[in-house]
């Protein structure tokens, strides 16, 4: 009983490990939302008028709007006066208005393991890490640059290639697709921007990391990767929050263009802090996630491991514009406690004989409500269209929840759709088996729910592949009872 | 001024011409669902279940409504008879929305009540009062519009351990000269114990605008079963709104099976609620479709405890424009452990313009259950096509040999075999594009 005792402590006190906060002297401006608040925003980054116009825009359209309410969530009511919508941690010096770098904040970065030095980083990754509304660094810059690729934050990157970023900027996820697109449009602070020539391998994998710190702050960061004809490039995200009784809110939107014969490869793990057991705290992550295959050949692959979240509610979609380009997504989805998930993804068929494949692994424990929400389209012109689309849903516990809501709208007869989903329980059998092998339950259960996401685990790279793996144990843990 | 208001206004200025030949049974109920009429009104386009088949603009249209009930001047009896041979059934008529008095009707078994739903609430209110608008009245804005004007229909009574052995037929004829909106309603009560089938037929005979709004009430006893047919063979002009709610009790088993071989729009929504141990539910649906038809299958299986058993099969074959959609859903609430339940969705697609919707959900909220749903759209199987070429058989005879296999899954499952073997026919002429006419009715020249 009391080894039961000391195992369950041990548990608890490792659940969430990125859960501390870092005190680093922020700048945070006032609460509330308005085109003041927005103005303010645009001129701290020295915005160009058009990129002040475009958030006008976007904050008088989401005025309009209210708040969509068809997820199958119980989202509570955001008062959206009530968060601070710019939060700085770098320090101005007064002498050359250069930004500097925290020591407590580099030293926070070596505690999620992302080290900013680039002697120490993982030599073939690139990190762009932002704390709250600021890109803080961005490491092997010079390297790729002489490459052609421009891998900056997006504040640099209006500052720098103001052309390239109002071309492509909303090209994918317009203003007024939907709430939080607005919201985000209105208030986007850093982010990261990816330029990837004609040709070009990225030689390295690109990694943002995204941190929330300041309290009573949301985050609204914009990414846009551009992938130029015959490029490739694998992007990395992950993200982690400090544990806090409130709810903070992370509104992001993600754009991807792919160019003809382009493969763009984005794997997220997804890793905010969840919550407490008794649901108190988290973050509502609610993020609008497209890509659009514009050009003949190209792909698009999407991986997601989401364990963290108060709620998350996103739909990493594809756009198969041009003809033979793939859309892939991979997801593994595990929700604990009073989590709850709305994810899924939209593979929108327009170009001919596009490709697409949708793998979700749902995973329930505790009181928690894991849902999977999946369109696929194929419109008129989209001949031979090929849709396989697989959804399993685990439950681990007799009061969480487990739903499928896939969406299949085809408007072409050439098409062939699959769509294909289960639901059970770990089984008694497995267990057994690993128990009469001297493998504890709770570790039993980590191996047979890691071999359920195999498939998906397997689409990433190595080094978040095998984070990943020890991220959904470590979630797990404490749901056995 | 949105179209509600408009049925409002008429049931205002109506209320005494409506309420007056009614039982008070159903004008209690009618007060309370038009209350709630008014408050929510007709659901919208951009309400989820309502996505694919807006009503709005169905109500929108000018119908009359034969809220006075006047006679129709036909015997249905001398200028409809089913063409389907040796069914042998109990055959009832609904002319538009009024019961047609059977004279010279045979002889039920003892315990059976069959008849008009206002006849039998007007003389026996105590027995119909514990069901009659007890599952409609949680229904949507279209069943509370029904409530509110329904003033005749069908109830079909089976009481404890009876058994209905002939299938009792009921055939919705519409007969109008002018447009016209018609409001069923069913009733249907299995005691513990008892059997019954019935055969739904809509027929429509002239070529006028109608809009049918159907809803059946549905009790299925203790360790009672009960199959249902409904099979419409109306024209481009029709629309039909169905909706069926489902009780059913421990052990007690219910099939299902709807066909749709001609129509303008339909929309058949059934809700069935599994509340006892060990209930069975098997829900069927086949959509044959071409020109612009538009057929939608709305289903929702409430597993409220566990240890039941749900199967559902829907196959759509559309052709032309023809517009299918399909929205399934299976709930299993929380502890309705043990639970069976699979949900299968086929389509074929035959032309660019064919359009299909499908939506097959899964809402669980109990771990130890096996649950599992598929839906596909695709073509006919080339290979197979090609093989029977080789062998000589023509491509068009292939094709429809073929769409004729992927037909009968779902015609195979009904019990009545004199129907069975009648569809098998039916669904071949479909194919063949000869079904314009009813062959039985001596309107069609």
């Amino acid at each position: 009983m009391k080894k039961s005792n000391n195992i369950f402590k041990k548990i608890a006190d490792k659940a969430y490990k990125y859960g501390f906060i870092s005190n680093i002297n922020t700048e945070i401006i006032d609460k509330g939302l308005n085109e003041d608040v927005i103005r303010l925003i645009s001129s701290k980054k020295n915005e160009p008028e058009w990129l002040l116009e475009f958030r006008l825009k976007a904050y008088r359209y989401w005025l309009t709007l209210e708040m969509p309410n068809w997820a199958h969530l119980n989202i509570p009511p955001i008062d959206y006066q009530a968060i601070s919508y710019y939060a700085d941690p770098l320090k101005k010096k007064k002498s050359n208005e250069n930004k500097e770098i925290d020591p407590e904040l580099m030293k926070t970065f070596d505690k999620l393991g992302i080290p900013l030095e680039e002697r120490l980083a993982l030599s073939n990754t690139a990190v762009d890490a932002v704390m709250d509304s600021v890109s803080v660094k961005t490491t092997f810059k010079e390297e790729l640059r002489e490459k052609g690729i421009i891998f900056c934050s997006m504040s640099e990157a209006v500052q720098e290639f103001p052309d390239l970023v109002q071309q492509y900027l909303g090209s994918v996820v317009n203003y007024r697709d939907n709430f939080f697109a607005a919201l985000n449009s209105a208030v986007f602070s850093d982010g990261s921007f990816v330029y990837i020539p004609k040709g070009v391998r990225c030689p390295m994998e690109l990694s943002t990391y995204f941190r929330i710190n300041a309290a009573q702050t949301g985050q609204f960061e914009r990414t846009l990767i551009v992938a130029d004809d015959d490029s490739y490039v694998s992007y990395l995200e992950g993200c982690t929050a400090p544990m806090r009784d409130e709810n903070q809110l992370h509104a992001a939107i993600v754009e991807i263009v792919v160019c003809n014969n382009a493969e763009v490869k984005y794997s997220t793990v997804q890793n905010w802090y969840p919550g407490d057991a008794q649901g108190r705290g988290g973050i509502y992550n609610f993020v609008t996630k497209r890509g659009e295959c514009r050009g003949t050949n190209s792909k698009l692959s999407w991986t997601q491991v989401e364990t963290g979240s108060a709620i998350t509610w996103k739909y990493p979609s594809c756009v198969l514009r041009g003809d033979n380009s793939q859309g892939e997504f991979y997801s593994v989805a595990l929700t604990n406690n009073f989590q709850q998930a709305d994810t899924g993804t939209k593979m929108i068929h327009l170009g001919k004989n596009c490709r697409s494949t949708i793998i979700s692994k749902g995973i329930s424990a505790g009181q928690s409500q894991n849902s999977y929400r999946g369109l696929v389209r194929v419109a008129k012109n989209a001949d031979n269209a090929r849709n396989y689309s697989q959804c399993d849903s685990l439950l681990l516990g007799s009061r969480c929840g487990a739903h499928t809501f896939p969406y299949m709208d085809i408007h072409n007869d050439s098409a062939i759709i699959e769509h294909e989903a289960t639901t059970s329980k770990i089984s008694e059998e497995q267990l057994f088996y690993c128990n009469q092998r001297g493998i504890d339950t709770e570790e039993a259960i980590g191996l047979i729910v890691n071999g359920y996401a195999k498939e998906v685990l397997n689409k990433l790279p190595m080094e978040f592949a095998i984070e990943a793996q020890k991220l959904l144990s470590v979630s797990l843990e404490g749901s056995v009872g | 001024m949105s179209n509600e208001q408009e049925y409002i206004e008429l049931f205002d200025s109506n209320r005494a011409l409506i309420e007056e030949p009614c039982a008070e049974l159903l004008n209690r109920e009618r007060a309370k669902a038009y209350t709630a009429f008014k408050a929510m009104g007709f659901p919208s386009g951009k309400e989820e279940l309502y996505r694919y088949t807006d009503v709005r603009p169905i109500f929108a249209e000018n119908y009359g409504m034969n809220l006075g009930r006047l006679d129709v001047p036909i015997n249905p009896r001398e200028i409809f008879s089913c063409d389907v041979p040796n069914l042998h059934t109990h055959q009832e008529y609904i002319v538009n929305d009024t019961y047609f008095s059977k004279d010279g009707a045979e002889a039920l078994p003892e315990g059976v009540i069959l008849g008009s739903l206002n006849e039998i609430a007007t003389k026996n209110p105590a027995l119909l009062e514990p069901y009659y608008n007890v599952l409609a009245k949680g229904g949507d804005g279209v069943a509370m519009f029904n409530t509110t004007f329904a003033q005749d229909g069908l109830v079909l009574y089976v009481s404890k351990n009876s058994c209905v052995e002939r299938t009792v037929q009921l055939m919705n004829v519409l007969r109008s000269n002018v447009d016209l909106l018609t409001n069923r309603r069913l009733l249907i009560v299995l005691e513990e114990g008892a059997q019954a089938s019935m055969l739904l037929c809509d027929h429509a005979v002239e070529k006028i605008k109608s809009l049918s709004v159907q809803v059946v009430e549905v009790f299925v006893g203790r360790n009672a079963r009960f199959d249902l047919c409904e099979l419409e063979e109306t024209h481009g002009e029709n629309v039909r709104l169905s909706q069926l709610f489902v009780k059913q009790e421990a052990g007690s088993s219910f099939n299902h099976t709807t066909i749709t071989l001609t129509n303008g729009l339909t929309r058949n929504s059934a809700r069935v609620s599994l509340e006892g141990e060990g209930a069975e539910v098997n829900m069927y649906g086949l959509a044959i479709t071409d020109k612009k038809q538009h057929v939608e299958n709305n289903t929702l299986v409430d597993h409220v405890v566990g240890r039941c058993n749900s199967n559902e099969l829907y196959k759509y074959i559309l052709d032309e424009e023809s517009k299918g959609v399909f929205s399934g859903k299976m709930l299993i609430r929380k502890d309705a452990q043990q639970t069976n339940s699979r949900q299968t969705n086929r389509n074929l697609c035959l032309t660019k313009c064919a359009r299909m919707y499908a939506q097959p959900q899964l809402e669980i909220y109990a771990d130890d259950v096996k649950c599992g749903h598929g839906s596909t759209v695709g073509q006919l199987d080339e290979n197979a096509l090609f093989y029977m070429q080789q062998r000589g058989i023509p491509a068009d005879e292939a094709k429809h040999l073929l769409m004729f296999a992927f037909a009968g899954e779902v015609i195979d499952a009904i019990k009545l075999d004199a129907l069975r073997e009648r569809l098998h026919i039916l669904v071949e002429k479909r194919f063949r594009g000869e079904l314009n006419r009813c062959k039985g009715c001596s309107l069609c020249k």
